[in-house]
């Protein structure tokens, strides 16, 4: 037993139950007299219901039950508003919530319209093409500009226009930062995503016991208490009268939050109504228009900057699309919104966004929730703004960073959660640091990417900051009970999609309790063990339950101290507890808790005034906001410009989430979260044509990353523990896919500078890749070669230590202007050059040299870029003594792209060869120059 | 009635002798009619791989066979894989390197990677990543089920070596 389990690598519990198959999912569940249910849905995005005909489904043999809007009653109702927008100020919302079964008009592909129930799931499907639907189609609101256009068809047509939501929200003047800046930088940035994609696809089962007045629903959902209230509610039924369980569920990501969605609200109703258990199982193809996804955003946005690369302010205006409906209010947009601001000091932010509704599945959030849409945004702004400043990618970053003595930090706008936008706490610069070590970022640019580059090859490295809100309110609450056989039992309310729940929390209550993990047995997701609670999403599972369990826990230790101390006859504060039992420290006097535990519930006898029976608290926590974690992402990747296939080489994260519970599963999440980043930035979009038809509704053709495409993660944590949370805690959830669509981009980008593309969309994907290489055709370039030898009249040690000087070897480049050394064979410098026609122009170049076999050879790789045109290339140079002096021969090949490359191969030769040997006199020149002073000195 | 086929069946070494209708997917039979849940659908088009089992000892994916088609072979289930003794040495590594999150996607992870394994006794990253890629997981990003591969592999490997050691 590890001296505390908080911090240990623990295996799961789970594990054995899933790796055997004794693991129990919903579509596991197999009752007596169990009917199955299948959906008639729409096939048009938009249109009027005129009519559904029924009759022919009713007479097929094994349809039980054949149910359409009108059959509901008052049972029809829209869904309710989950996530009420945060009161702030001028702020527009229009509430148009899911129906069960569509009354009078779809608003997108697959939109359920009637219900069948057989006696078996192929008969319920087979009955499907009985119905007979007929709608008058409407033009389909697909894009989200024209949506906003005037004259629009309208999705929902009680409303003035499509808009379903309008934010402004303001801090500082970002006029006078505009005013102020030494430059503005502007672009119009698109991110979309796609589906949750869980392996499992959704699933509920509903059984009415009419003698016991019970229901129970077993339901794939992250939030099993707020369905359970929400059906009691609907069903006329007492809270306690409706049981929901979530058993292990296969992937949750955020969708399965939701609620509730038709088939949840239906299911239940028509298991009372024909009091047989019924089933119903999604379908792939219906997970793609009957689950929610998150999609795309366009963001006008710009960036004031001072010339030393400081932030001065930003302003963002962007477009949301919502979906046909908008239960989920405006957390996604909202996120957006607030994370774009990142790590960085944002002196002026000036944004508004206008959420759309269209005819497309609604929108909820996904694994990351509208935050890599921020990001997306920020960190290209950065890295543009780096280059108009000429200044390095990191150091752009670290000048922005709030320091670490800046926290609380409050941005003074409103979170999705409706509480103030406050950093609780955070130490950005050391992780950036730790990622470029971890990539090695200097080794790439210096000695990787030339080399590579001078052999033709496209690689390129991104490397991005993100912060993540997590572990935000209302609360979560644990019981925890130590039972008469020793054994702890813990029953919290949220439910658990695969996170490790089960352990992480029996970790925090064996800590508190001292006693063997083995023995503390967690359940989750069933009301009928816990049933206050909202759930699992916005990572917060782990914070909030866990702070929770951690609260209950420390209860049940206070109750475990009084009654040990009577027991005892020693003050609570010479007890401890160790190894299952309460001990008289220093001594073998002791008790075991199951011991206790027995005490604690006399059968007779009287409990004492005051006290309860049992060793049993139940706590809840409830966090006033939530708290920030943080992190860096970074990659390099490869490109091949004539297929646009992109490889990742290489990822590294850092990540900070506060104190860590068990690594491993922080890495778990993690690994699995970039996959699904590296899935968003390249391989899954959602393909709309113009009638809002799903192009793409089937895992052959929407791309999944397979073992294939992700490539091994390298992970470095830091810990900068919340203040909030008595125990240090962070979310984790969902920082694995946050930035991977910026940091592809930059990476992306820089693999194909020579092509001078600018990545301001994701998903990209080959396609798309392709595209924008065609757009712009990778500049005319010309190889060159130099070969020749050149003679020092100096001894050759002399000859090799000047050339590793950069001050002489800044002599050796044509119109070398100056040289800094940057790493250890690394340097960085300026040159000056023009050839013919071609106006002189400053290039920046960078030398590595390579191969250094003193003193007699080395590699020297150049890479100088300017408005001009590039060359690069590398330059074997080998010394050798002689009695004359030092021969050097060299031989160079060189690329030149660009207008400089426009002159033509002739001329490009004839000056290459000239400025050479000009260069190889200055150094001579130079050195001789040295030795006749020391030589006078 | 529809129209029913009579089906010999050994599913994890018992034999069922059942009819079923022609059109019954393997997937349906092996999880409805004998209950053996372990084995998952998520796509029930070939994509997914979840809901892959053994027919006479080599991977196939359930869903995309009908019961009747199983007919005269034996089907091992990851009901199947574990022993009374214990797990599957595949399923303890599995464990041990947290190859698995939500655990649907694992029991088709488990069924394609037995055979691979007889097969490969020792495979680089390469080969792993390549049989797993017919395999979706949404948890993991695949990362620790090559960890929890490359390790049951070397356990194996180290076994027989001692087993012949003894011999
Ligand atoms: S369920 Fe068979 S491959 Fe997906
Ligand atoms: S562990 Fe969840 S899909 Fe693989």
């Amino acid at each position: 037993m590890p001296e505390r389990y908080v911090g240990a690598r623990v295996r799961r519990s789970e594990d054995e139950r899933l790796l055997t198959g004794r693991a129990l999912f919903v579509d596991d569940v197999q009752l007596d007299g169990q009917l199955h249910a299948a959906f008639v849905r729409s096939e048009h995005a938009h249109g009027r219901l005129r009519d559904v005909d029924v009759s022919a489904a009713r007479r097929r043999p094994g349809v039980i039950s054949v149910i359409t809007a009108a059959d509901l009653g008052d049972y029809w109702r829209p869904g309710p508003l989950l996530v009420p927008p945060p009161p702030i100020p001028g702020l527009i919302f229009h509430t148009c919530t899911q129906v069960p079964l569509v009354r009078d008009k779809v608003r997108h592909v697959g939109e359920p319209i009637a219900m069948i129930v057989a006696q078996s799931r192929y008969v319920a499907e087979d009955a499907l093409a009985d119905v007979v639907v007929d709608i008058e189609p409407l033009p389909a609101v697909v894009d989200l500009e024209a949506a906003m256009a005037a004259g629009a068809a309208r999705v929902h047509e009680h409303l003035a226009s499509n808009l379903a939501a309008h934010v402004v929200q303001r801090t500082g003047d970002y006029d006078a930062a505009r005013a102020a800046a030494h430059r503005v930088i502007r672009r119009r940035f698109r991110y979309d995503r796609g589906l949750s994609a869980a392996i499992e696809n959704r699933c509920v089962v509903a059984q009415w016991d009419a003698r016991a007045e019970e229901l129970t629903i077993w339901d794939t959902t992250q939030a099993p208490i707020p369905i359970r209230n929400g059906l009691a509610a609907r069903l006329g039924l007492l809270e306690s009268q409706v049981r929901v369980i979530a058993p292990f569920v296969g992937g949750g990501f955020g969708p399965k939050i939701m609620m509730h969605y038709p088939e949840e609200v239906l299911i239940p109703w028509i298991a009372m109504q024909l009091g047989r258990p019924v089933k119903w199982t999604e379908d792939r193809q219906e997970n793609f228009f009957a689950t929610t996804q998150e999609r795309g955003q366009v963001h006008d946005a710009e960036l004031a900057v001072a010339q030393d690369g400081r932030i001065l302010g930003i302003r963002d205006v962007f477009l949301h699309d919502t979906g046909a409906y908008d239960p989920y209010g405006l957390t996604v947009p909202i996120n957006s919104q607030c994370t774009l601001l990142g790590p960085y000091d944002v002196p002026a932010y000036d944004t508004e966004f206008t959420a759309v509704f269209t005819n497309k599945p609604i929108v909820t959030p996904v694994r990351g929730a509208g935050r890599q849409h921020g990001v997306f945004v920020m960190e290209r702004l950065l890295d543009l703004a780096a280059r108009e400043l000429g200044l390095d990618r990191l150091e752009i970053r670290r000048r922005n960073y709030l320091s670490r003595d800046r926290f609380p930090y409050d941005h003074h706008i409103l979170f999705q959660d409706s509480a103030p936008l406050v950093y609780d706490s955070g130490d950005y610069a050391p992780a950036l640091e730790e990622a470029a070590k971890l990539i090695g970022y200097h080794h790439f640019l210096h000695e990787e990417q030339p080399r590579a580059r001078a052999a033709g090859r496209h690689v390129g490295l991104g490397i991005v900051s993100y912060i993540e809100g997590t572990g935000i309110g209302p609360y979560e609450g644990a019981r925890v009970t130590v039972e008469p056989s020793g054994q702890v039992r813990v029953a919290t309310g949220v439910g658990t999609q695969g996170q490790g729940h089960f352990t992480a929390f029996a970790q925090i209550v064996a800590d508190v309790l001292a006693v063997r993990i083995e023995h503390v047995h967690v359940v989750t997701g069933d009301t009928r063990e816990f049933n206050w609670g909202t759930g699992t999403f916005a990572s917060r599972g782990a914070v909030v339950a866990g702070t929770a369990c951690h609260a209950a826990a420390t209860a049940v230790r206070t109750k475990v101290f009084d009654l040990a101390s009577r027991l005892l006859e020693t003050p609570p504060e010479g007890l401890e507890l160790v190894g299952g039992a309460v001990r008289v420290v220093g001594s073998d006097r002791s008790i075991d808790l199951g011991a206790l535990a027995a005490q604690a519930n006399p059968l007779r006898g009287a409990v004492r005034p005051g006290t309860e029976p049992g060793l049993e608290a139940t706590a809840y926590y409830g966090p006033d906001r939530g708290s920030t974690a943080s992190g860096v992402h970074a990659m390099i990747v490869e490109v091949d410009p004539e297929t646009a296939m992109v490889t990742i080489q290489k990822y590294v994260v850092v990540h900070d989430c506060g104190r860590l519970i068990n690594p491993m599963l922080v890495e778990g999440q993690i690994h699995g979260g970039v996959a699904h980043g590296i899935g968003n930035a390249f391989y899954e979009q959602l393909m709309w044509d113009d009638n809002g038809q799903l192009q793409n509704a089937s895992l052959m053709d929407y791309l999944l990353p397979t073992a294939t495409e992700v490539p091994p993660i390298v992970i470095g944590h830091r810990e900068t523990p919340s203040p909030l949370s008595p125990i240090g805690l962070k979310g984790v959830g969902e920082a694995g896919c946050i930035p991977t669509g910026a940091a592809f981009a930059q990476a992306v980008e820089d693999a194909l500078a020579d092509f001078h593309v600018e990545i301001t969309e994701i998903p990209l994907s080959p396609d798309r890749l392709f595209q924008l290489l065609q757009r712009t055709p990778p500049q005319r370039r010309n190889q060159v070669i130099v070969e020749g030898s050149y003679v020092f009249r100096l001894p050759r040690a002399v000859v090799w230590d000047a050339l590793q000087d950069p001050a002489v070897l800044v002599r050796a480049l044509p119109g070398g202007m100056a040289l800094e050394q940057q790493g250890e064979a690394s340097y960085h410098g300026a040159m000056r050059v023009g050839i013919g026609p071609v106006t002189a122009a400053e290039f920046t170049v960078r030398v590595t040299l390579l191969d250094r076999e003193p003193p007699q050879r080395f590699a020297m790789v150049v890479d100088g870029h300017s408005g001009l045109g590039f060359t690069r290339g590398t330059a074997q140079v080998s010394l050798e003594e002689d009695a004359a002096g030092t021969v050097m021969r060299y031989r160079a090949e060189l690329q030149v792209g660009g207008r400089i490359a426009g002159v033509g191969q002739r001329v490009l030769d004839t000056a290459a060869k000239l400025m050479t040997r000009q260069g190889l006199e200055l150094v001579h020149r130079e050195l001789a120059g040295r030795r006749t002073g020391e030589a006078s000195a | 009635m529809t129209q029913q086929v009579p089906v010999q069946v050994t599913v994890n070494g018992t034999r069922h002798d059942v009819v079923v209708e022609p059109r019954l997917l393997l997937s349906d039979f092996l999880r409805q009619d004998l209950g053996l849940t372990g084995t998952h659908v998520g796509c029930e088009h070939g994509v997914c791989g979840a809901c892959t089992i053994l027919l006479d000892g080599e991977a196939v994916r359930s869903c995309l066979m009908f019961a009747a088609q199983a007919d005269g072979h034996a089907v091992t289930t990851v009901e199947g894989l574990a022993s009374p003794g214990g797990l599957h040495p595949l399923q303890s590594a599995f464990h041990e390197a947290h190859a698995l999150q939500c655990g649907f996607c694992t029991p088709g992870i488990l069924m394609t990677l037995v055979p691979f394994l007889r097969d490969h006794p020792a495979p680089d990253e390469r080969e792993i990543r390549e049989a797993l890629a017919g395999n979706l997981c949404r948890c993991t990003g695949y990362q620790n089920i090559v960890v929890a591969v490359r390790q049951a592999a070397a356990d194996a490997r180290a076994h027989s070596e001692s087993e012949s050691a003894r011999a």
